[in-house]
C-alpha cells in the first residue's frame, strides 16, 4: 500500500543534515550554555550560529533579536502574556484575529480572566481579516495587536504588511504568528513593520522542542518563565542545544530552498484540488482559490453528506494521513473555530478534512489521493442517511442547492429536538 | 496506517471497516432518527418486527468511526429481541460488546441507543395494540 503523508501542518520528518548537525550536541557537546568553560562555550557557540540561521531566515537586524523557547505555543504565550505585563499600567488591552491559533487565542482569554479586555476581528467568508474593522479596534489602551501570517486551518494569507502600517501609525506593536507560514513563505520583519513574530522549526523539517520568538525594541517584553538568566533574562530554562542546532539547520535549508518548495507543493495543491473537485461531487474549498491569498501547501476541504472522522479513519487505513476539524474530531465535541469564524455551514464544517502538502509530496501521491479519496467519499455517503435523505428530496445540499427539502440544520434540529452548534 | 496504532480498538475499528447491518429496510415496521446536539451526528434505526419479537434491524449513519461502530453492533445486539427486551436496551451494552469506547465517544453508544427506541416507538405507534401487552411502559412520546 502506498504511504501519503498529507499532515505537514503538524509535523514534518527531520531533514537528515539537521539530524547529523544534532548528534554531537547530545554525546560529545553536551555542556550547558551557561556554564563559563569550554563545553559551555563551545554550545555557547552553536545557539549564536543558529540565531544568525533564524534571524536571516525572517530578516531580522540582528540575531541578538531571537529567543529561544521550548515550542511555538510558548513562544506565542510568551508574546502576549510578556507584552501585557510588561504594559500592564500603560493599558490593558488587546487586539487579536477571531482565527488564531489556540495559542494565542487561548492566552488572551487567560489574560481576559485577570482584567484585561480583547477585541476579537472579524474575518470574511474566506478567512481574510477585516482591516477597517482591525483599525477601529485599537484604542488608546491597546497594547499589543496579533495577527497571523498564515490560517493554520484554511491557509488564508493575511494582508499582514498593511496591518504593520496601521499599527506603525497608532504606534501600536504588531506581533505576527508564523506558526503556518515560516520555511513556506518569505518572511520580513522589517518590512512588515513587526515587532514580535514567532514560529515553529518542526513545521520546516527541523525537530520538536524548540520554538522561536523574535522581539525588537518596539516591543517590551516582561519573562513569563522565572529561573536563570538564560535566553537575554527574557526566557530561563536550560536551553534545548541540539534542537536548537538542527532547527538552524532546517532554517538554512527552508531559506535556500524555499522558491523550489513553494513551486513545488503549489503545482500539487492545484492538481489535487482540481482532481477532488472533478472526481468527488458536493464538495468545496475553505479559505481562497489556490494563488496569492492562500498558501501553497494547505488544503481545506468540507464533503458534504458525511463526517470527518469516518473520512479521516478511512483515509488512514488506505495509507494516507490527513487530519480533520470536525467536531466528532475535537475533545471538546466542538467544530473548528475558524470553520465557525468564516460562516461556515454546520453540516459543512462536520465533513471537514485538512490536507497539507511537503516537499517529497509527488504526483503519484496526489493522484492515489485523488482516486482513494472519491472511493472513501462513496463508501461513507453509502451509509450516512443524509446522503439517502438527499437523493430523496427530504434535505437539500449547502454546496449545490436544488431548492428541494430543507436544511441540513434544520433537520438535524429536527431529530435532535436541539439546533447543532 | 499500522495494525499497531490505530485510533479505536480492534473490536470498533472492525465495526467501522465492515459494518454489520447497514442499509435501509424496505417495509420496515419502525424508524427512528436520532441527532446529537452535543457534535451534530445523526443515526437511523430500521426494525422489521414479527410476533413481538425484532426480526431484522438495519442502520444508517452520519458521524464518526464509533459512532457507526456503536450502530452496527446495536443492530446486531438486537436480532432476535422482544420488543420488552429491547425496550430495556442500553447504551451500556454496546459499551461492552464493543470492548469499551473513548470517553469522549461514550455519547455515540447514547445516540445508538436513542435510536433504537425511537424506531420501537414509531412501530408502538404504528401498532397501539401492542403498548397494552408492554411489560416496560413505553417512554414519553417524542
Amino acid at each position: 500500500m502506498r504511504h501519503v503523508y498529507l499532515d505537514h501542518q503538524a509535523a514534518t520528518p527531520l531533514l537528515p543534515e539537521a539530524f547529523e548537525a544534532m548528534k554531537p550536541f547530545f554525546t560529545e557537546w553536551f555542556g550547558n550554555p551557561s556554564s563559563l568553560h569550554e563545553h559551555g562555550l563551545r554550545v555557547r557557540e552553536a545557539l549564536k550560529h543558529s540565531r544568525e540561521q533564524m534571524a536571516a531566515l525572517i530578516h531580522a537586524g540582528s540575531p541578538d533579536e531571537i529567543f529561544f523557547t521550548s515550542d511555538g505555543t510558548e513562544s506565542a504565550n510568551l508574546a502576549i502574556k510578556g507584552v501585557a505585563y510588561a504594559n500592564e499600567r500603560r493599558g490593558k488591552h488587546l487586539v487579536v484575529c477571531a482565527t488564531e491559533h489556540p495559542s494565542v487565542i487561548n492566552s488572551v482569554e487567560f489574560l481576559e480572566k485577570q482584567g484585561w479586555t480583547c477585541t476579537r476581528v472579524g474575518v470574511d467568508a474566506e478567512g481574510h481579516l477585516r482591516l477597517q474593522e482591525l483599525r477601529d479596534a485599537i484604542t488608546p489602551q491597546t497594547v499589543l495587536v496579533a495577527v497571523h501570517h498564515v490560517n493554520h486551518d484554511i491557509g488564508t494569507i493575511q494582508p499582514v504588511a498593511e496591518v504593520g502600517r496601521i499599527c506603525s501609525e497608532k504606534g501600536v506593536p504588531l506581533y505576527v504568528d508564523c506558526e503556518a507560514s515560516a520555511g513556506w513563505l518569505p518572511i520580513d520583519v522589517d518590512a512588515w513593520g513587526a515587532a514580535l513574530v514567532s514560529f515553529s522549526p518542526h513545521r520546516f523539517y527541523g525537530p520538536k522542542g524548540v520554538g522561536v520568538l523574535y522581539r525588537n525594541k518596539k516591543a517590551r517584553l516582561v519573562s513569563i518563565i522565572h529561573g536563570g538568566v538564560q535566553e537575554g533574562g527574557r526566557r530561563a530554562g536550560t536551553e534545548n542545544v541540539p534542537a536548537i542546532v538542527g532547527a538552524g539547520v532546517a532554517a538554512e535549508v527552508a531559506r535556500r530552498d524555499l522558491e523550489a518548495r513553494i513551486a513545488h507543493t503549489r503545482e500539487l495543491q492545484v492538481r489535487l484540488w482540481d482532481g477532488l473537485e472533478k472526481h468527488v461531487g458536493f464538495i468545496k474549498l475553505n479559505g481562497p482559490r489556490p494563488g496569492p491569498d492562500r498558501i501553497s501547501t494547505n488544503l481545506n476541504i468540507s464533503t458534504e453528506f458525511i463526517e470527518g472522522e469516518g473520512q479521516l479513519l478511512l483515509c488512514d487505513l488506505n495509507g494516507i494521513a490527513v487530519a480533520s476539524g470536525s467536531s466528532c474530531v475535537s475533545k471538546s465535541l466542538k467544530i473548528s473555530h475558524v470553520l465557525a469564524a468564516i460562516g461556515l455551514d454546520h453540516a459543512l464544517a462536520q465533513g471537514n478534512i485538512i490536507m497539507t502538502l511537503g516537499r517529497d509530496t509527488s504526483v503519484e501521491d496526489v493522484d492515489y489521493v485523488v482516486q482513494t479519496f472519491a472511493r472513501i467519499v462513496e463508501k461513507l455517503r453509502g451509509m450516512s442517511p443524509m446522503w439517502d435523505e438527499f437523493q430523496r428530496g427530504i434535505i437539500d445540499s449547502v454546496i449545490r442547492p436544488t431548492g428541494r427539502g430543507k436544511s441540513f440544520s434544520q433537520h438535524a434540529a429536527d431529530v435532535s429536538g436541539k439546533s447543532a452548534h | 496506517m499500522s495494525e499497531t496504532y490505530t485510533l479505536y480498538n480492534s473490536i470498533v475499528m472492525d465495526h467501522f471497516m465492515h459494518p454489520r447491518n447497514m442499509g435501509d429496510l424496505k417495509d420496515a415496521d419502525g424508524v427512528g432518527e436520532v441527532g446529537a446536539a452535543a457534535c451534530g451526528d445523526i443515526m437511523k434505526i430500521s426494525l422489521k418486527i414479527k410476533d413481538g419479537k425484532i426480526e431484522d434491524a438495519r442502520f444508517k449513519t452520519f458521524g464518526c468511526g464509533s459512532a457507526i461502530a456503536s450502530s452496527s453492533m446495536a443492530t446486531e445486539l438486537i436480532k432476535g429481541r422482544s420488543i420488552d427486551e429491547a425496550m430495556n436496551f442500553t447504551n451500556q451494552e454496546v459499551v461492552d460488546a464493543l470492548g469499551g469506547l473513548p470517553p469522549v465517544k461514550i455519547h455515540c453508544s447514547v445516540l445508538a441507543e436513542e435510536a433504537l427506541k425511537a424506531a420501537l416507538e414509531d412501530y408502538i405507534r404504528k401498532h397501539p395494540e401492542t403498548a397494552s401487552k408492554l411489560q416496560t411502559p413505553m417512554p414519553a412520546a417524542a
